[in-house]
């Protein structure tokens, strides 16, 4: 008779390996967004007559508009933008969907408020509310960063709150109940290490939502002003010089933000893939 | 004048229960525990042991009757002075943990307990899913002996343990049962064990259809 031996321990932990390195690959170029976003200054996007409309080359990556700006610049700085954006407002939506869950689990009554109100704000399209509210705030990052932030943490307080439901009656927490500790002892040490994964995963994902939304209602023009160089801007500025035959300006800035979308979902799913490998 | 009589003892006085408004799972049950004594209760699967376990131990509350720790009724906020320990100590510890934040969280506890039990010093920096359920059954044992532990309800704790295991727990919890003179219900299916252990005997079908004796 011959024995087979089983090996699942490898082989994860080679899985484990590639997708570690995967993340690395992905935030590496994801940090030479960022940093390259913040050492561009005024004077590589100031408009230069002389070399407008230019098609892409060597010297423009992405071509010049119709004022003579590089679109490469343009481009990397709005990302930047878009990227600061993102990780404010996903970061205050994440805090939001914390808080949230845990009185929700504090007691039934708190339980059903925030019930109502993840139901309320996923029954009205989020492009919607958000509009609202970066208009009432008048607009610009403020307006943007609180209207996103404020639309977008139902999905991820479900997640959460359903998490923290089946654990509160899980043994070990009532055995530490009777042990005498006290709630808050209970939300450190019980709760929140378990509920550490979604949160991380949560706030990856809830990124490219962020940048997309940002630039959907830049776009529509109740984002950012049309000085900064968001890409929202970019794209709507660019619609009026697309029939004048300028593809460049609408495709690269348009890819790039798809590209930086693509990226962190992928590093979202990969960083749930690590913690829940399934 | 009144508190002499029922000082010291874990009393369970006319206590009845169902789960939401289903049929009765008991009534009117009266149960005293005394001050390092060993009770064993046996009785049929399903009959309702372990709620009245849980009840005793104030993780669910009676629909009537009143319990009394030494006499008196205890709020729920503090240490409870029965605790209980559960039938799968897999669910009961939480499986993030390293084990010596296991015991932390029970604060207090004697060195001796971990030698009598015989927990090694190197399980302590593993995790749930590295020892097995008896290893884990010992760390829950050793978590209820925290200082202000005055009753112990015992559910099926050994179940998962071979024979010569079982006897070696059970004599180091006895010992420190009566080392600390704490009382305890000890439940279980086999009756041999309970008889081997215990100071007194209860059925706990006699208990529910037998209301009125007190024992």
């Amino acid at each position: 008779m011959k024995y087979h031996s089983i090996s699942f321990g490898t082989r994860m932990a080679i899985s484990r390996k590639g997708l570690l390195l995967k993340l690395l690959g992905l935030l590496s170029l994801f940090l030479i967004f960022v940093i390259g976003g913040s050492f561009i200054g005024e004077e590589q996007i100031e408009a230069n007559m002389s070399q407008k409309n230019l098609g892409p080359s060597i010297r423009h990556l992405f071509g010049t508009d119709w004022l003579g700006r590089d679109m490469f610049f343009r481009t990397l700085s709005g990302l930047h933008l878009s990227f600061r954006v993102g990780l404010f407002s996903a970061a205050i939506s994440t805090l939001i969907a914390l808080i949230l869950s845990l009185l929700s689990s504090y007691n039934k009554y708190f339980d059903a408020m925030v019930t109502i109100l993840i139901d309320l704000l996923l029954s009205i399209p989020h492009l919607v509310t958000l509009i609202l509210i970066a208009f009432v705030l008048g607009g610009g990052v403020k307006g943007v960063v609180v209207g996103i932030a404020l639309t977008h943490w139902p999905s991820l307080t479900r997640v959460l709150r359903a998490e923290l439901m089946q654990m509160k009656t899980a043994e070990y927490v009532q055995i530490s109940k009777k042990l005498g500790k006290s709630r808050i002892w209970m939300v450190r040490n019980h709760f929140l290490p378990q509920i550490l994964p979604q949160l991380l995963v949560g706030f990856i994902l809830l990124f490219p939502h962020a940048i997309l939304h940002e630039s959907a209602i830049t776009f529509l023009g109740f984002g950012l002003s049309p000085e900064q160089p968001a890409i929202g801007i970019i794209l709507a500025e660019s619609m009026k010089y697309l029939t004048a035959g300028m593809w460049w300006l609408v495709l690269f800035p348009g890819l790039s933000l798809i590209l930086m979308v693509a990226m962190f979902e992928a590093m979202g799913n990969n960083f749930r893939k690590m913690f829940n490998p399934q | 004048m009144e508190k002499w009589l029922g000082a010291f003892m874990l009393e369970l006085k006319n206590i009845s229960f169902r789960y939401n408004r289903s049929k009765w799972l008991f009534k009117h049950v009266n149960l005293a525990i005394g001050q390092g004594e060993i009770v064993g209760m046996y009785g049929k699967s399903g009959s309702g042991k372990t709620t009245l376990a849980k009840i005793m131990a104030n993780y669910l509350s009676p629909a009537e009757g009143e319990i009394l720790i030494d006499g008196e009724k205890m709020n729920n906020e503090k240490y409870y002075p029965v605790q209980l320990i559960w039938q799968h100590p897999e669910k009961a510890i939480n499986p993030n943990w390293k084990l010596s934040t296991i015991i932390d969280e029970a604060e207090g506890l004697n060195e001796e307990i971990f030698s009598l039990l015989g927990i090694q010093k190197e399980w302590l920096n593993r995790r749930p899913h590295e020892l097995s359920g008896g290893e884990l059954q010992r760390f829950c044992i050793a978590r209820a002996f925290g200082p202000n532990t005055r009753y112990i309800v015992a559910d099926e704790i050994t179940s998962m343990f071979d024979a010569l295991t079982q006897a070696q727990i059970w004599h180091a919890f006895i010992k420190l049962v009566k080392e600390r003179n704490i009382g305890v219900l000890a439940i279980s299916h086999h009756i041999p064990l309970l008889e081997k252990i215990s100071d007194r005997l209860i059925d706990f079908n006699k208990l529910k259809s037998c209301p009125n004796i007190t024992n």
